[in-house]
């Protein structure tokens, strides 16, 4: 039951390094959700609405269809890209 | 059968369902109560968040609104599946590792202060009730329009089984029902889409369906709305009249509201650690996508179905028989008013008058080039609802899909009532008034509060009927959380120099700048044209949000630093697995300890 395990303590050094990897892994993803969320389906979307998928305008399509894709492939490769930074400093499991 | 005795056997069928799971998970502790003993599998958890979090709003609106808005439609798609990014990256890993079991709880601990959580427990009140009169309206709805009972007692009804799953199984009832309440709601919704996608394109995804041709034709389906919209004095589908600047606003709120409702950060509490609140939400979101995803196709497909079933039919009165009227303008080489109009006509929610008295029903936009006035309002809210009829499909679809409707508002509704018993019992009770409180008392005025959330939140929806269409009204409960909540979580995790003063400064100006923006545009007398840089309403919680943060980090800065105890709290939950109880946040209460009778140790004054 007990969620306190007892896990070897990262040194101040190793904290800090796995901090700042985790901080830029979220500032990189989030850079992604806004592209194609603010970017692709609002901003410019005028611009992407001359090429177009399937039958839709291209940035009709990302703010209806697109980015909500993107959203989920982006959650799932911050899983694993967490997952494998904690691995390299013995965490989590 | 008959269409309404298939409605009823779906309805029952799935009600007994959720009573069953009800007696078979009950609590036996508040941790079950409150986190479902932090035991559920992810993958199971993002199933329920999915319920959980797709309300009626959801479910019974959202297609209608993006079928009248077009893409402007979008800012709901890009909006409420948007925030779980934010939650999954800035939110849920760190509070699961905080490991308590209310968000209120987070910010009495974090912020080490009492009134900073009886803040945050009004603004969960706050957001929780404005959430939950639009469930109950969706359930009144459902109710009135498919099984001929007064929308009083459809709430009614609904109420009833929420109290009972709710009060016996907390938060382990509710998640377990808002599983089978998931696989009711994303089929209900799913096969009537197939069922027109395949009516409309020939395709079997609806998704792949938006994007093509229409079947048998040599132009897309986008491509026609488009015409079919201009031709009768429509704004083109796939443009919108709203500003960019409102539509980012707007998508924005949302966004983060998601990511700052009370009701979804708690089911991360019922997973076992970090890494499993990371993947939960992302299995939270491939279930939410599939329905999101269907949803614009939905609406392109019930607006030119609409369109093209309504525009242009022959009226028939209510004093002849439909049938043989029917019989006779077909014969004469007319198009009727079709069966479904006359059916949702009767509950008020498609007025029809013919302005210039031809008989025909003439349904046209604003700028209509053949100068002849609109004759249709049809009211947005009943479109997922009508569809499977609109599209003639068989009765027991119409009859799931009700089912649906109910499942999406009870799941979200019961999912709202454990924020409100347990910011009650919990944070208000044991933690604010009454420390002393053994864990067995405390079981008992949680399943009080819940009982007393209930009787309230019928009432709510009980007055309802009034507010505006039930997607709007809820867009207002993420303006809230977006405003009050999401600031003081987000600067609680990533700067360790947040500060109690801070943090109460925050929430404060959030949530009473939000409400009072809300109030007054909406009741209040107040004109678009006196908006705040042009952002509507329910985009004003975006732009407070930023306030609320830059307040937040000016007061703190201008105030004492936190504790050292607090500093190294928030660098504990920031590393996975390396969580340890630290003097003034966790005083009297650990992660995770069983308190049984000896209750808890009171907490000193600050």
């Amino acid at each position: 039951m007990s969620d306190v395990q007892k896990k070897p303590r990262l040194t101040s050094d190793e904290a800090k390094a796995y901090w700042s990897s985790a901080l830029r892994l979220t500032v990189g993803l989030l850079a992604v959700w806004f592209a194609v969320s603010y970017g692709a389906g609002v901003i410019f979307r005028e611009f992407l609405d001359q090429f177009s998928i399937g039958g839709a305008p291209l940035g009709f399509w990302f703010a209806q269809q697109g980015a909500i894709y993107v959203f989920v492939a982006l959650i799932f490769i911050y899983c694993f890209a967490m997952n494998r930074l904690e691995r390299r400093y013995g965490l989590g499991g | 059968m008959d269409q309404t005795v298939w409605t009823w056997f779906f309805v029952l069928l799935s009600f007994s369902a959720y009573l069953g799971i009800a007696i078979w998970s009950r609590a036996g502790s508040t941790n079950d109560f409150y986190v479902a003993g932090h035991d559920v599998h992810p993958t199971v958890n993002g199933m329920a968040t999915a319920a959980d979090w797709m309300s009626a709003a959801s479910f019974l609106s959202m297609a209608g609104l993006i079928a009248f808005m077009g893409y402007g439609g979008s800012v709901y798609l890009m909006g409420w599946t948007g925030g779980y990014v934010l939650l999954a990256l800035l939110l849920a890993p760190y509070l699961r590792e905080f490991g308590k079991f209310t968000v209120p709880d987070f910010v009495g601990d974090r912020y080490y202060s009492t009134f900073a959580r009886v803040v945050a427990v009004i603004c969960a009140l706050f957001v929780s009730f404005t959430y939950i009169a639009g469930q109950m309206k969706g359930v009144g709805v459902a109710f009135s329009g498919f099984l001929g009972v007064p929308f009083e007692w459809g709430i009614i009804i609904g109420m009833v089984i929420v109290f009972f799953y709710a009060t016996l199984g907390g938060m382990k009832g509710v998640t377990y029902t808002q599983v089978v309440q998931y696989c009711v709601m994303i089929f209900a919704y799913t096969v009537p889409a197939i069922f027109i996608s395949l009516i409309i394109t020939g395709h079997v995804l609806p998704q792949v369906g938006f994007v093509s041709n229409v079947r048998g034709e040599d132009v897309s389906m986008l491509a026609k709305l488009n015409t079919t919209l201009t031709d009768l004095g429509f704004r083109e589908y796939t443009s919108t009249d709203k500003s960019m600047l409102d539509v980012i606003a707007i998508t924005g709120a949302l966004m983060f509201g998601t990511a700052g409702l009370p009701h979804v950060i708690i089911r991360f509490f019922t997973v076992k650690n970090a890494k499993a609140a990371r993947y939960s939400a992302g299995w939270a979101l491939v279930f939410i996508a599939l329905l999101y995803t269907t949803a614009p196709a939905v609406a392109s497909f019930a607006r030119l179905n609409f369109i093209d079933q309504v525009n242009g039919a022959t009226y028939i009165t209510d004093d002849v028989d439909y049938a043989t009227e029917a019989a006779a303008i077909t014969a004469a080489g007319g198009k009727p008013v079709p069966a479904w109009y006359k059916d949702w006509e009767k509950s008020g929610y498609l007025p029809f008058e013919d302005k210039n008295g031809d008989g025909v029903m003439q349904y046209r936009g604003p700028n209509s080039p053949d100068g002849i006035e609109n004759e249709v309002n049809p009211n947005r809210d009943i479109f997922v609802l009508a569809n499977p009829q609109i599209a003639a499909l068989p009765g027991w679809v119409i009859g799931l899909v009700v089912a649906g409707g109910l499942a999406a508002a009870l799941s979200t509704a019961a999912g709202l009532l454990m924020v409100i018993s347990s910011a009650i019992s919990h944070d208000l009770c044991r933690r604010t008034l009454f420390p002393m409180m053994t864990d067995k008392t405390e079981l008992r005025v949680a399943r009080a509060s819940a009982a007393a959330a209930v009787v309230a939140a019928g009432l709510l929806g009980l007055f309802a009927t009034s507010l505006p269409f039930v997607a709007q009204v809820v867009a207002f409960a993420f303006g809230l959380a977006a405003a009050s909540l999401f600031p003081i979580i987000f600067l609680g995790i990533f700067w360790s120099r947040m500060n109690k003063e801070g943090a109460v400064f925050a929430m404060l100006s959030g949530l009473i700048s939000t409400f009072w923006y809300i109030v007054y545009f909406k009741f209040g007398g107040g004109t678009p044209d006196q908006y705040l840089f042009g952002v509507s309403p329910e985009g004003i919680g975006f732009v407070f949000m930023f306030m609320s943060l830059a307040i937040g980090i000016g007061v703190s800065l201008i105030t004492a630093a936190p504790p050292q105890d607090i500093v190294d709290l928030v660098e504990d939950i920031r590393i996975p697995g390396t969580r340890e109880p630290h003097g003034i946040a966790d005083k009297g209460m650990q992660p995770d300890r069983d308190y049984g009778e000896e209750g808890l140790a009171p907490i000193p004054a600050e």
